[in-house]
C-alpha cells in the first residue's frame, strides 16, 4: 500500500516534469525540470529494489551529464522571442515527426514479448538476500557479457576520440602556455634594472622600459603555433620591430648612474 | 519502552526524527562554533588575537553573528528570478545535512545503513554544484555568473579524481557499505597504505568545498565574492553554513575513507575507553584544523593551474594508483572478492 502511493507520486511527478521540460518557455527552467525528472526516475529505481542504479542515474545524470546540459544553456544567448516566431511554421513538421514517433511506438509496444529464455538470467545472477546488486551486476556485466560490455566501451572511446579530433584545432593564434617554461623562468631571464636618468623620462628610452630580451613567450621560437605561421611571425617580428630602445641623444643612456 | 520504539509506525518515526535531530543539533553548533575556530585559529597563525569581545575568548561571537544575518533585510535584485534565487541557497544547505544520514558513528550507528553509501554520498557532493550554479545565475549578476561557473567547472573537475579515489579505497574494501569500509580499517587505516590517496582526496576536497586555495568561484578579490556577492541576510546565512557544513562532511568522507572513522588508533586499552563518536569526532576536528591550516598557509591557484592540477596532475595519477592496487590486490590474493 504505502510502495504503492508512493511510486504513483513518483510517477506523476516524474511524468509532469518531463512535460514540463518541453513546455518551460525559459530553457533554463527547462534544464531544471529534466533534472527533477532524473530524480523522480531515481526514486522509482529505489522502490523497485536497484539502489545501484538509482544511485548511478544520480551521480551520472544529474552530477555530470545535466551540469554540462546546463552550463550550455545558460550561456546560451537566446531571443526567445525570435525563437517562438517560427512556432506557426514549423508546427505542421513537428506534428509529422511526432505523430510517426507515436505509431512507432505503439507498434512497438504492442508486439513486445518477454525473451523465452529469460529465466536463464536467474541462473546467471542467483539472487540471494545478503547479495547486493551492485555485487549481482558485477557479475553479470563483467563476468558473463564482458566482451559485449567491452565492445559498448569501446564504442564509446571511439565516439569520445571522434569528438575530440573534430574539435581540436591547432589555432595559429592561440597561446598555449608551457607549465615547465613557466616554472623554469628566472629574474635574471624577465627582469632588467635599467637606470633611467633624472628629469628625462621613458620619453627619451623610446617610449616604454623593456627588457632586451623579451620575457614575452611568444618571442621563443618554437613554442606554440604551427611552423609556418611560427615563421611568418618571427619574421614580422624582425622587420617590424615594435620597440627598439636606442639610447637618447645627448645621455649616455643606461650607463647613466 | 523500546519496544514502542522498534515495533509501531509512530514509534520507528519517532526514533528516525530522534536520530536526525541527535546528528543535526551537534553538526549545527559545531557549524557555529567552525566560523569561530576558523577565525581564532587563523588569528594564532598570523599573531593577532582574533574575536575576543563577546563572551570569554570570543565564544559567543558565533551567535552574534548568527543574529546579524537573522535581523538583515533580504535583499532580492531587481533582474533576478525570484525562485531560483531564493531555492539556490536552500537547496545548498539541505544538502550539506542529508548526506549525514549515511555517515556511521559508531558500528552500525547511522540514520540509514544504506547498502551503497558511498555512492549515496557521492551523489549528494555532486549535487553540491547546482546550489552554486543557479545562484550565480539567478542573480543576474555578471559577477556571480561568472562565478557560479568557475565553481561548476571546479567542482565537475575534482569529482572525477574523488571518484577514482573512492575506487581505490573500495577495492581494498570489497563493500559500498560506509560500516564495512570503516570496519576494514581494523588492522591499517587506510590512510598509511594508500597515503599518495589520502593527499589527492584531502586536495580534492578542498577544491569540492571552495576553500583556499581553490576559493576561486568567491575570489573577493576579481569577482567580489562570487556567486553570493547579490545575497543578502538569511540567504546569505544559509550559502555560509552550507559551506562550513559541506567541510564538516568532507572531513566526515575523510575520516571514515581514510582515518578508521569511529576506530581508535590502536585497540588497546587507554584507546577503546574512549567511546567510537568521539574518535570520529576528534579525526573530524583534526581535518578540518588541516582546512584552516591551509586557508592561512597558501596563497590562491591561479585558474588555469587549479584546472592543470585536476585534470593533468590528479586524474592520472589516481588512475594509475588505482589499476596499481587493483593488480597489487589480486597477485597478493588480498581482493576481497565474491563477498555479495
Amino acid at each position: 500500500m504505502m510502495t504503492q502511493i508512493v511510486f504513483y507520486v513518483f510517477a506523476a511527478v516524474l511524468v509532469l516534469s518531463a512535460t514540463m521540460v518541453v513546455c518551460a518557455r525559459n530553457p533554463v527552467h527547462s534544464v531544471l525540470f529534466l533534472i527533477l525528472a532524473f530524480f523522480n526516475a531515481a526514486g522509482l529505481f529505489l522502490i523497485a529494489g536497484a539502489e545501484f542504479l538509482a544511485m548511478t542515474l544520480v551521480i551520472v545524470y544529474v552530477g555530470a551529464v545535466a551540469v554540462l546540459f546546463l552550463f550550455v544553456v545558460m550561456m546560451l544567448d537566446v531571443n526567445f522571442a525570435r525563437m517562438r516566431e517560427g512556432v506557426q511554421r514549423y508546427a505542421p513538421i513537428g506534428g509529422v515527426v511526432g505523430g510517426v514517433l507515436l505509431v512507432e511506438l505503439i507498434m512497438a509496444f504492442t508486439r513486445w514479448r518477454v525473451a523465452s529464455n529469460i529465466d536463464q538470467v536467474g541462473h546467471i545472477v542467483p539472487s540471494s538476500p545478503t547479495r547486493t546488486n551492485t555485487a549481482a551486476l558485477g557479475d553479470v556485466l563483467y563476468t558473463h557479457y564482458i566482451f559485449l560490455f567491452q565492445s559498448c566501451a569501446l564504442v564509446l572511446l571511439v565516439a569520445m576520440i571522434g569528438a575530440i579530433v573534430l574539435t581540436l584545432r591547432d589555432r595559429p593564434t592561440g597561446r598555449r602556455q608551457n607549465i615547465d617554461r613557466q616554472h623554469d623562468r628566472t629574474p635574471a631571464d624577465s627582469l632588467e634594472m635599467l637606470q633611467v636618468p633624472l628629469g628625462v623620462g621613458v620619453a627619451a628610452q623610446g617610449g616604454f622600459l623593456r627588457p632586451h630580451t623579451s620575457y614575452d613567450v611568444a618571442s621563443v621560437p618554437g613554442s606554440y603555433g604551427t611552423q609556418a605561421w611560427r615563421e611568418q611571425e618571427m619574421e614580422e617580428e624582425t622587420q617590424t620591430a615594435l620597440v627598439v630602445i636606442t639610447p637618447a641623444a645627448g645621455t649616455k643612456g643606461q650607463d647613466n648612474a | 519502552m523500546a519496544d514502542f520504539f522498534f515495533h509501531t509506525t509512530l514509534g520507528q518515526l519517532l526514533l528516525i526524527v530522534l536520530e536526525t535531530l541527535a546528528v543535526l543539533v551537534p553538526l549545527l553548533l559545531g557549524v557555529a562554533y567552525l566560523t569561530l575556530a576558523e577565525r581564532k585559529v587563523m588569528a594564532a597563525m598570523q599573531l593577532r588575537k582574533g574575536p575576543n569581545v563577546n563572551g570569554p575568548f570570543g565564544v559567543l561571537q558565533a551567535f552574534a553573528d548568527a543574529i546579524k544575518m537573522l535581523t538583515k533585510e533580504t535583499v532580492i535584485p531587481s533582474g533576478a528570478n525570484r525562485m531560483l534565487f531564493l531555492f539556490a541557497p536552500f537547496l545548498t544547505f539541505s544538502l550539506a545535512m542529508v548526506a549525514w544520514a549515511v555517515i556511521p558513528t559508531g558500528n552500525g550507528l547511522a540514520i540509514a545503513n544504506i547498502n551503497v553509501g558511498v555512492l549515496y554520498l557521492l551523489a549528494i557532493s555532486s549535487l553540491g554544484v547546482y546550489g552554486i550554479l543557479i545562484a550565480g545565475w539567478a542573480s543576474n549578476s555578471k559577477y556571480a555568473f561568472l562565478g557560479g561557473l568557475r565553481s561548476a567547472a571546479q567542482m565537475v573537475s575534482y569529482e572525477v579524481s574523488i571518484g577514482l579515489v573512492i575506487v581505490s579505497v573500495l577495492l581494498a574494501v570489497g563493500s559500498l557499505n560506509l560500516n564495512d569500509i570503516v570496519l576494514a580499517q581494523r588492522n591499517v587505516w587506510f590512510c598509511l597504505p594508500m597515503f599518495p590517496m589520502f593527499i589527492v582526496f584531502f586536495i580534492s576536497a578542498l577544491a569540492e568545498t571552495n576553500r583556499a586555495p581553490f576559493d576561486l568561484p568567491e575570489g573577493e578579490s576579481e569577482l567580489v565574492a562570487g556567486f553570493f556577492v547579490e545575497y543578502s541576510a538569511l540567504a546569505f546565512g544559509l550559502f555560509f553554513l552550507g559551506e562550513y557544513a559541506n567541510m564538516f562532511l568532507m572531513s566526515g568522507m575523510v575520516s571514515i575513507l581514510f582515518l578508521g572513522g569511529w576506530l581508535p588508533p590502536l585497540g588497546i586499552a587507554p584507546f577503546t575507553w574512549i567511546p567510537g563518536p568521539l574518535w570520529l569526532i576528534a579525526k573530524i576536528l583534526f581535518c578540518l584544523f588541516v582546512f584552516i591550516w591551509v586557508r592561512a598557509t597558501f596563497p590562491r591557484y591561479r585558474y588555469d593551474q587549479l584546472m592543470r592540477l585536476g585534470w593533468k596532475v590528479f586524474l592520472p595519477f589516481s588512475l594509475a594508483w588505482m589499476v596499481l592496487s587493483a593488480g597489487f590486490l589480486m597477485v597478493t590474493g588480498l581482493l576481497p572478492g565474491g563477498a555479495g
